[in-house]
């Protein structure tokens, strides 16, 4: 074998790997045919990536005021919200906010205490059927690992690169895009009773349009209180709820392929030493 | 390996030891001067890759076993228990996840290496044999693997793989009912492949030390195909072939922990974020990529034959696709061993890869229109490159002229 030749077929089957991986991938949301999804520039996007604490406590807000009404997230304990890498409440604030709930615990006297930073979020409705009977009759979806089971399809060859980006943000794109998308319906759709109608969805959902310009009220002027920058501080908050150790993953991937890297040039010399006296 | 062993133990110790249980001497020999092609090239590491990403999958999946919960109803969330609360929870389950991946991709260029130089031709026909019973444990454990954080797409693949051994005459009812244990896939059936997970990669282990006595045997194949005539066209196994096989899982490890720390999702399917709903049918039910080719070639069998209906048809060219690995040693009549070396064979083969590539990427897509056309193409490509074309190209070909030796095609190729 002449070496061109293998470096020739290396680069043909390091394309297989990258096309049948994301043929996998790419039907992920074929469902969605309305409008082309604006993708966002989030900065826990790409190796270096991380959560901006600031914009998971507004996420933090607009979830608690708007969205944990109908939605749980049951996976998410009061004390990650003081964890590092995430909104980095201070652990006074987190005692105090879970204290404003309520769990209820049939082992005691009382039936019910209050919630303590070792908690899971509670759930706004005990049971499948209390949710769907105050949704008339859809059932509001819990928000734990939500963000990860929501991607947003893209084109090829856009979707190919994403192997090279370590793009995985679909999920967050499509919260926000879902968000922002509501708007009236076109005038030959019939919306049904009880539905929305949404651009992005090219379809209608039982979730009416959860978020209005002011509903939430952001400490200082910084930051504009619009239905995007809602959507796009609840998109990334739900992408921490699904993703708490992004960021120190995303370290300690940065060290180890730095480490391979290192190790591989070593043992490339290594080897070549200990071929040298062979003719192959 | 024959001829004197090079292993002679001094120390009075060691040589007791050695005529009770002589492991030393089998690890020298072995291990250590098994007589390797000097020619070998890095298509060959892939063997080694195979082995360590096994001993991975092995060590991670028992980390895992240990927190892991298989019930119906706790399965998901402890998924996501390891993932958020157990220390390094995240890395060691990504491993195992994406280490699937990386398996199947290291095996299927093992396999398609050996496809090119004629590895399965005698003497190692048995050596091939095994080769192709580790590839469907691999396909059964990861089956079933992909079941166990029960989200949607692992119900559903669970229901519909199960399915399809219903489409057998007879016994296919009884057999379903076995595999889910019930009626529809539920608890049941999630236990026991928790069960059979863990058990049967010990059974791919030690169908794996088969494998590796098969090969020492008669030895590597190398890329002349031409057998080893004398000492100077090998070169002991250590150091020289540890050296380039470690050498070669270091850089193959760059990619799997690329996918691993940067992008532990993207090889995964969103809907497996979703718990289990026996309700809620997805959209597109597909499988994880590696099962693309075979699942294109099931979906394309959409058409009666005689008394065989679509879907026992289907099923049968399915399973067909893989048995007839067994036969490719019988098959493929040419002496010549290399495709370097066969002129005929080497735009055939290359085809069948295209076409293999273009299966995979038809599985991910809706069995309809174009997209059926050319799975039905694709499929009987694969079918003929094993039924007709190997066997016919090795009857009319002539191979260019072989090199007499290993070491005369090395020195050849250095006055290139």
């Amino acid at each position: 074998m002449n070496k061109s030749s293998i470096t020739l077929k290396g680069l043909v089957l390091g394309a297989v790997m990258a096309l049948s991986g994301g043929l996998s991938t790419a039907p992920a949301s074929a469902a969605v045919v309305g409008v082309e999804p604006e993708l966002q520039s989030w900065t826990f996007a790409g190796i270096f990536g991380k959560y901006d604490s600031n914009q998971l406590q507004r996420g933090f807000q607009v979830f608690q005021e708007v969205c944990a009404s109908c939605h749980g997230a049951r996976l998410m304990s009061f004390r990650n919200l003081s964890e590092e890498g995430g909104p980095l409440f201070s652990e006074d604030q987190v005692k105090a906010l879970a204290a404003e709930y309520i769990i209820m615990d049939p082992e005691l006297v009382e039936g019910e205490r209050a919630a303590t930073p070792a908690d899971g979020w509670p759930n706004p409705f005990e049971t499948e059927r209390d949710a769907r009977g105050s949704n008339s009759g859809a059932f509001p979806p819990d928000f734990s690992v939500l963000a990860k089971a929501r991607g947003v399809s893209q084109k090829f060859p856009f979707w190919a690169f994403n192997y090279f980006t370590g793009y995985q943000e679909g999920g967050p794109d499509y919260i926000y895009n879902l968000l922002v998308n509501y708007v009236d319906a076109p005038h030959d759709v019939e919306v049904p009773e009880g539905q929305s109608w949404n651009a992005y969805l090219g379809g209608t959902l039982a979730m009416g349009p959860p978020l209005f310009e002011g509903i939430v009220d952001y400490e200082g002027d910084v930051f504009p209180e619009t239905v995007e920058q809602y959507s796009a501080d609840i998109a990334a908050f739900m992408m921490w709820m699904a993703e708490p150790h992004l960021a120190s993953r995303k370290e300690m991937g940065f060290r180890t392929i730095t480490f391979l890297l290192l190790l591989a040039g070593m043992m490339y010399l290594v080897k070549r030493k200990i071929w040298s006296n062979v003719e192959h | 390996m024959s001829g004197q062993s090079s292993y002679n133990p001094t120390n009075p110790v060691e040589k007791w030891f050695d005529e009770r249980l002589p492991i030393l001497r089998f690890s020298k020999e072995h291990l250590m001067d098994f007589p390797t092609p000097k020619n070998i090239n890095y298509w060959w590491t892939f063997g080694a890759i195979l082995m360590f990403v096994l001993v991975i999958q092995i060590v991670t999946g028992v980390v895992l076993a240990m927190h892991y919960v298989a019930d119906a109803s706790m399965a998901f969330d402890s998924v996501e228990h390891i993932r958020r609360n157990v220390n390094y929870g995240r890395i060691i389950q990504a491993v195992h996840a994406n280490g699937a991946s990386m398996f199947f991709f290291a095996v299927y260029l093992h396999i398609f290496r050996g496809l090119y130089y004629g590895s399965y031709k005698a003497p190692r026909e048995i050596l091939w044999i095994l080769g192709v019973v580790i590839f469907v444990l691999m396909m059964a454990i990861s089956f079933m693997g992909y079941v166990l954080p029960w989200g949607q797409m692992s119900f559903w693949a669970a229901t519909v793989i199960t399915d399809i051994f219903g489409a057998i005459p007879i016994v296919g009812e009884p057999i379903l009912v076995l595999l889910r244990g019930g009626f529809a896939v539920d608890n049941a059936t999630l236990t026991r492949f928790f069960s059979l997970h863990y058990l049967l990669p010990f059974v791919l282990l030690a169908v794996v030390m088969l494998h590796i006595w098969a090969l020492h045997v008669p030895g590597n194949n190398n890329p002349t195909g031409v057998e080893v005539k004398s000492s100077r066209d090998t070169v002991p196994f250590h150091p020289y072939i540890t050296m380039k096989d470690l050498f070669a899982i270091v850089v193959f490890m760059i990619p799997f922990a690329w996918f691993v720390f940067f992008a532990p999702d993207i090889l995964g399917h969103p809907d497996n974020y979703i718990q289990a709903n026996s309700q809620i049918t997805p959209a597109h039910i597909v499988p994880e990529w590696y099962f693309l080719p075979f699942y294109a070639i099931l979906r394309a069998i959409d058409f009666d034959m005689l008394f065989i209906s679509s879907k026992l048809g289907g099923v049968i060219f399915f399973g067909g696709s893989i048995v007839i690995l067994f036969f490719v040693p019988w098959l493929d009549g040419s002496k010549v061993r290399s495709g370097t070396f066969r002129p005929l064979f080497k735009p055939f083969y290359w085809l069948f890869v295209l076409n293999f590539l273009m299966l995979t990427y038809l599985g991910a897509q809706g069995a309809e229109g174009i997209f059926l056309l050319l799975s039905k193409v694709g499929t009987a490509y694969y079918f003929a490159y094993f039924l007709l074309i190997l066997p016919i190209v090795s009857r009319i070909e002539t191979p260019n002229p072989l090199p007499a030796s290993i070491s005369e095609s090395v020195l050849g190729n250095k006055g290139e």
